[in-house]
């Protein structure tokens, strides 16, 4: 080094030393007052119970969450007999399958989302077309795409394996001995046969076996409640900064993942949308994430937030287990029709995401470099607006956010048994 | 090596340069507020734009929560502080720095009299500078009046 330039580095620290201690980015434990209130809010120890899903009133229930977790692993919900809610959503890859697009009988148009902590989104799947889990546990079963099946097999299942356990539960089931009134597949499906030996059933027999159908993604939801998310090394972090113990808070994050840290809350903006204890808003916003060439065009909460109100399981249906307006309130006042709403999707929870690859509503994206790089560069989305804008980051500080982001992985808050399926 | 003095050793372009590399440095410390005008007035209670009346809000719970629904009470009053009922009243949101309003539309769902109206429906998605929009017609005149709000 050269002495004019060297003289220059020494000045250049001298002067800046007070101007420095004045912002805590350079020494990497000091936070403001500001900061310091943002990294509570993302605090896992700020994560109460699950709130209570009036629709359900088996949310709680320990009996309706053993059934829903036997209903969960179990393949026999399916056409083939192969596929279960696990088949996708597999309890040692977050709750997800590690593919781009789900595959259930045949491929979807979206990526599987984790179940974990979704029980404290009022909106589930990417477009947020349900309203509660147990409404979004249905859904596949009757989806071509992925278990194949109708309400109808589903009820017979239930009748033949789970008969007692249900009936403790929810009441008799209906008596579908009379295959001339409850045929053997029946639903309103895709499937030619089914559909309509559906429309030739009676009403009330009709309302029956939904009735049933109902009760059963009731239990799916008390067990998947059960399933959230652990404490991660930054949240180890934030305990130790609230007692300000700088030796425990070096032990949690490594220098980088405290600057990556820094950037989700600050320059990065991460934190307007991936907020709370679940990094995520559990709204839908449009990120002009590529399109997949070979898939139609998604308009996802567009279409989504009209589905949720015309669905036949949505809080207000006669299947929901409450009919009081404050229940409803999301789906009175909600948004539809909005050019806010088009190619919008929820965020997902940023808890493991490590191992929750690919990425985006179809997979777009095989790793966290990548997403980063898709922030900072802000491309113009393919369709309707996107809410990004360029980020400007170094690689550094890409690198830096991707090992903070890293850093929240853990292991999950339910007991092992529930983990894997039941035994016996 | 010898002690010397700042003014000593540097000339006028190693100033500029030292200022440079200060800056640069410190660009990692900003503000959440980048791109927030910063004579925004977040007062709760004003008169509306062309003056036909005065409205102000109060928030159920007092802190806004972020992403759940809540809701308002607003109070309606002319300009001389007598309340109105029997107002028409709409209500929009939007976020200026990021092309987006609320998820909802909320609306006025009850006169509870003596000039105050319930907002039901309200919900911020994200925390960030909102402005909140009530359009007014009563007694034969049309108003409106927009608040800041900035929210955590």
């Amino acid at each position: 080094m050269n002495k004019p330039l060297r003289r220059l580095l020494l000045l250049t620290v001298a002067a800046a030393t007070p101007l420095l201690a004045a912002c805590p980015a350079w020494q990497p434990d000091a936070w403001t007052p500001e900061e310091k209130e943002a990294l509570k809010s993302l605090w896992i120890g700020n994560l109460a119970s699950p709130p209570p899903n009036p629709s359900n009133r088996y949310a709680q229930n320990s009996e309706a969450s053993a059934l829903g977790h036997k209903l969960f692993f179990d393949r026999r919900l399916s056409r083939n007999g192969n596929v279960s809610c696990a088949t996708c959503h597999q309890p040692e890859k977050n709750f997800t399958d590690g593919l781009p697009l789900a595959q259930g009988i045949g491929t979807t148009s979206r990526k599987t989302m984790t179940v974990v902590g979704t029980a404290y989104s009022q909106w589930q799947f990417w477009d947020g077309r349900k309203d509660s889990l147990w409404s979004q546990a249905l859904g596949p079963l009757e989806n071509p795409l992925e278990h194949g099946t109708n309400r109808m097999q589903v009820v017979r299942l239930a009748a033949t394996a789970y008969g007692s356990e249900y009936e403790a539960l929810f009441g008799p089931l209906p008596d579908l001995s009379d295959t001339s009134r409850f045929p053997e597949a029946a639903g309103p499906v895709e499937d030619p046969t089914a559909k309509a030996n559906w429309a030739q059933m009676r009403a009330e027999d009709r309302d029956a076996v939904t009735r049933a159908f109902a009760n059963l993604g009731k239990a799916i939801e008390a067990y998947e409640r059960k399933l959230v998310p652990g404490a991660s090394r930054f949240d180890q972090y934030v305990q130790a900064l609230q007692r300000d113990d700088r030796e425990a808070m070096r032990g949690a994050l490594s220098e980088d993942e405290v600057q990556g840290l820094r950037l989700f809350v600050g320059k990065a903006q991460c934190i307007t949308c991936h907020s709370g204890p679940l990094f995520t808003n559990n709204e839908f916003h449009n990120t002009g994430v590529p399109a997949r060439s070979e898939l139609s065009a998604d308009t996802g909460r567009a279409q989504g937030a009209l589905q949720v109100l015309a669905d036949e399981f949505n809080a207000k249906s006669p299947f929901s287990d409450t009919q009081q307006s404050a229940d409803q309130a999301h789906l009175r006042f909600l948004k539809t029709g909005d050019h806010q709403n088009l190619r919008a999707f929820k965020p997902p929870s940023l808890r493991n995401v490590a191992r929750s690859a690919p990425y985006m509503h179809a997979g777009q994206f095989d790793t966290l470099q990548q997403v980063i790089a898709h922030y900072e560069q802000a491309p113009k989305a393919p369709q309707g607006h996107s809410e990004l804008t360029p980020l400007h980051l170094s690689s550094k500080e890409r690198d830096q956010l991707e090992r903070f982001l890293r850093a929240l992985d853990g292991p999950l808050s339910t007991p092992a048994e529930l983990l894997a399926a039941p035994q016996g | 090596m010898q002690r010397t003095t700042i003014k000593q050793v540097m000339s006028k372009r190693q100033w500029l340069g030292a200022l440079g590399a200060i800056a640069l440095f410190t660009g990692g410390c900003m503000s959440m507020m980048k791109g927030v005008p910063s004579d925004l007035d977040y007062s709760t209670a004003r008169a509306t734009e062309n003056g036909a009346f005065r409205l102000s809000y109060k928030t159920d719970p007092a802190l806004i929560p972020i992403s759940k629904l809540h809701q308002w009470t607003i109070h309606l009053e002319t300009p001389e502080g007598k309340p109105i009922d029997g107002a028409t009243i709409t209500v929009d949101g939007d976020m200026p720095q990021h092309g987006h309003g609320l998820p909802t539309r909320p609306e006025v769902t009850q006169n509870l009299g003596n000039g105050d109206y319930r907002v039901e429906g309200m919900k911020f998605q994200m925390g960030g500078w909102w402005i909140v929009n009530f359009g007014i017609t009563a007694d034969g005149k049309r108003d409106q009046a927009t608040f800041n709000l900035m929210l955590k």
